[in-house]
């Protein structure tokens, strides 16, 4: 057999890490959470995960292949990743038909417009997201599913964060951390389920997917804001707030998988702590004072914004420009 | 355990393929090819002519300037032509070829095994022995060693560096100098530590040789070689860069070009070198053979060779048991910053620490897909980079742009491309805008 003899430049071996792979990790990260929302809120998850999916990766196929006319991304798993993220952003009892359009806005608007994987500003699941919750404002915000599991209490038909915004710290003293920990909530498919999300965030940060910083900056951020905020109202509430406002609404899922997309955070870590704190504070300003109950996905979105600036502004420190130690 | 401070990786070392064979002699090659530019600097000037007689260790070639080196004839016979050759990347070269007849070596060069401790030599002195022998840095980067012991005006050394890192995967031609050629190299750093003044010298190893770690220790204390130490560093590419090795040793960092090591006080000479400068200096010999791993996956006999330059590669190759019956690549040096080779009948030189072969389906590069924006570049680069974004503007021709985001800061380790999970060819076009970068400023001053 005659042997081809390869050049090229220098480095001759390459790391283990690929596209496909990271993507993969994500969707490995995100199954305890898929299991747990299945768990509490029946099937329906599972089917409407499937179709959220299967639309994004049809829509990205179609347009690389019609449109674009280039090379057969699907294969690198992320439309998977925005199908499943955008999954996760959805109440339980949506009707197919919209999850198809929010697929159709994430991938076609939200990714594909921009030239694909990696090119976008905004994140895609949370573009999709966005427009369906202005699009379809109740359909989004109807939480009146019956739980699988659960006590009825704990699914009055109102999210956490919309009990607090209507009832006030009221809310807070009815709400049993131990159950939000477990998932036993209402609220968006993915977004309960709190220990399943951060088991998931710990795997993808030992898989080096995502570093702590913007996760811990989001959350910090949230959870000084809530104690502040818990400091006027007095008594238990400097720690329990922030524990409520970190462990309701979509702010873990926010914080450790949407918020670190690639392509629409900073490159460095000091931006990356920049823009987490930006999510972490757009997002509890959006929860006290601002109409809608949950401001994660408009935090992340208006800081995904700012990235082009943030990294422009926030670049590594070159060596040698720190002489001594 | 020390290390750098940015960036850096961590390739599997892939050392053990070669690392337990001690160092073998190679049989004398029939014809040895020289080429007269085997360091960073001008060529030598060739001093001898078709059908002159030489002998082993004779000058054959002489420094054009102060940075350059004089090579030597490393067999003994007569010469058989001065012309351009093609070297292992197939470019040609003015090279001077040998056919060899015995092996009858200048009278002047010691050849005695003995240790040759004491030396009475002044600074100056030792310097002048260095460059007559035609000592270049035999890490990779060839720089001529007499250079980088002359201190400049105004600078002072405060500690000398010796660099047994040996980074890069798969090589262990420096690990078997430390382990056989230790002595010789204990030496070598007293006769350095004279040379550029300083009474503290550092060898710097990696933690993945800890036997050479443990003998070094040993024939220190055991010779009572004073001022030197051995540092084990903590495994991480490319910690055998100059730079990242000062910063790993002594906290300091070297500021960026044109500043140079010696501003922070430091001396670097590799670890194969400093056997080269006890040779020259103790037993007059010139550089004229050196250790070269021939090593990868699918090399039958991995070895180290003690090899004289001028050796065509094949025949290393062939003494390790040939190629691989798949897809290779055979690389002049290791796998980060080794470069691929298109010609096996080119010749061994001095900055040549191994031949590795890769082979299957590692030989050919996968294909790459769009940026991610993972950020992983930027956190591998030791130089605190931002390497995908360089790259682009390499891409695109943007050379200000480039030249602003520091390109010619960078030093070419390969991190950038070895972490992007697209596979994308980073360094391929970091290098090129480095280079017209470094063209535009040199033209910029030259019209000052």
């Amino acid at each position: 057999m005659a042997n081809k003899f390869f050049v090229s430049p220098s480095p001759h071996v390459h790391g283990d890490t690929t596209t496909r792979g990271i993507m993969a990790d994500v969707i490995l990260a995100l199954i305890p959470a898929l299991v747990v929302s299945t768990w509490v809120f029946g099937f329906n998850v599972l089917l409407i995960t499937a179709v959220s999916i299967l639309s994004c990766v049809v829509f990205e196929y179609a347009i690389q292949r019609f449109m674009l006319r280039g090379r057969n991304t699907v294969g690198d798993l992320s439309a998977v990743v925005t199908g499943l993220l955008l999954a996760f952003n959805l109440p339980a009892g949506i009707d197919w038909w919209i999850v198809v359009i929010g697929a159709f806005v994430a991938i076609a608007i939200g990714k594909m417009t921009f030239g694909g994987l990696g090119k976008n500003p905004f994140n895609p699941a949370l573009t999709g997201r966005i427009f369906l919750l202005i699009a379809y404002p109740v359909q989004m915000t109807d939480f009146s599913v019956v739980p699988a599991h659960g006590s009825v209490d704990a699914f009055s038909g109102a999210t956490m964060l919309t009990q607090i915004k209507e009832s006030g710290m009221a809310a807070v003293d009815n709400a049993d951390f131990m159950q939000m920990l477990g998932g036993v909530m209402n609220g968006s498919m993915g977004e309960i389920g709190a220990l399943a999300l951060i088991l998931g965030g710990l795997y993808l940060l030992w898989r080096k997917v995502i570093s702590w910083h913007i996760p811990v900056a989001v959350l910090a951020t949230m959870a000084v804001f809530a104690a502040c905020m818990g400091l006027g109202e007095g008594g238990s509430l400097v720690y329990e707030l922030p524990l409520f406002h970190i462990l309701a609404g979509g702010a873990l899922l926010g914080a450790i998988y949407m918020a670190t997309d690639y392509s629409t955070s900073p490159m460095t870590h000091r931006g990356m702590l920049i823009y987490g704190v930006g999510v972490g504070a757009l997002t509890m300003i959006i929860r006290l004072w601002g109409a809608y109950p949950e401001g994660m996905s408009f935090a992340i979105f208006i800081m995904n914004a700012t990235v082009p600036l943030i990294n422009k502004y926030c670049r590594p420190v070159r060596f040698g420009v720190k002489h001594v130690k | 355990m020390k290390t750098f401070p940015i960036g850096g990786i961590h390739p599997s070392d892939n050392k053990q393929w070669s690392k337990a064979k001690a160092i073998e002699v190679l049989d004398l090659p029939d014809q040895v090819t020289i080429p007269l530019a085997q360091h960073i600097g001008a060529p030598a000037t060739a001093k001898v002519a078709k059908g002159d007689k030489v002998l082993t260790g004779q000058l054959i070639g002489e420094a054009s300037s102060f940075m350059s080196a004089n090579i030597h004839s490393p067999i003994s016979g007569t010469v058989a032509s001065v012309d351009m050759l093609p070297n292992g990347q197939g470019l040609r070269q003015q090279m001077i070829t040998i056919k060899r007849e015995g092996d009858e070596w200048v009278d002047t060069i010691d050849r005695s095994e003995e240790l040759k401790r004491e030396c009475g030599l002044s600074s100056k002195e030792i310097i002048a022995k260095i460059k007559d022998a035609g000592v270049v840095g035999m890490g990779g980067a060839t720089f001529p060693t007499h250079v980088k012991l002359s201190i400049p005006d105004g600078c002072k050394a405060e500690i000398l560096i010796i660099n047994g890192v040996e980074c890069e995967p798969y090589l262990t031609s420096d690990y078997r100098t430390m382990l056989e050629l230790g002595e010789r190299m204990l030496v070598g750093v007293e006769i350095l530590m004279k040379a550029v003044g300083v009474d503290r010298a550092v060898i710097g190893v990696e933690n993945n040789k800890p036997d050479a770690i443990a003998h070094l220790r040993e024939l220190i204390a055991k010779g009572g070689y004073r001022g030197i130490e051995v540092m084990p560093l903590q495994l991480r590419y490319p910690q055998g860069g100059e730079k990242q090795l000062i910063a790993a040793v002594t906290g300091r960092q070297v500021p960026p070009p044109p500043a140079l090591p010696i501003h922070v006080g430091a001396v670097v000479c590799n670890a194969s070198t400093t056997v080269a400068v006890y040779e020259a200096v103790q037993k007059n010999k010139p550089l004229i053979e050196r250790v070269v791993t021939v090593t990868g996956k699918q090399i039958a006999e991995p070895r180290n060779l003690l090899t004289r330059m001028g050796t065509p590669v094949e025949k290393l190759i062939e003494r390790a048991g040939g190629l691989p019956d798949t897809d290779v690549k055979v690389l002049n040096g290791g796998p980060m910053m080794g470069r691929a080779m298109v010609n096996l009948s080119s010749p061994v030189t001095k900055g040549c620490s191994g031949l590795t072969v890769i082979s299957g389906d590692e030989a050919s590069r996968g294909e790459a897909s769009a940026c991610i924006k993972c950020g992983k570049c930027v956190s591998a680069c030791p130089m605190g980079l931002e390497p995908y974004l360089i790259s682009k503007m390499s891409r695109k021709k943007l050379w200000d742009a480039a030249e602003d985001h520091n390109v010619t800061d960078c030093i070419e380790c390969g991190c950038c491309s070895y972490s992007c999970p697209a596979n994308i060819p980073l360094l391929d076009y970091i290098r090129l805008g480095k280079q017209t970068v470094m063209g535009i400023i040199r033209a910029r001053a030259a019209k000052k």
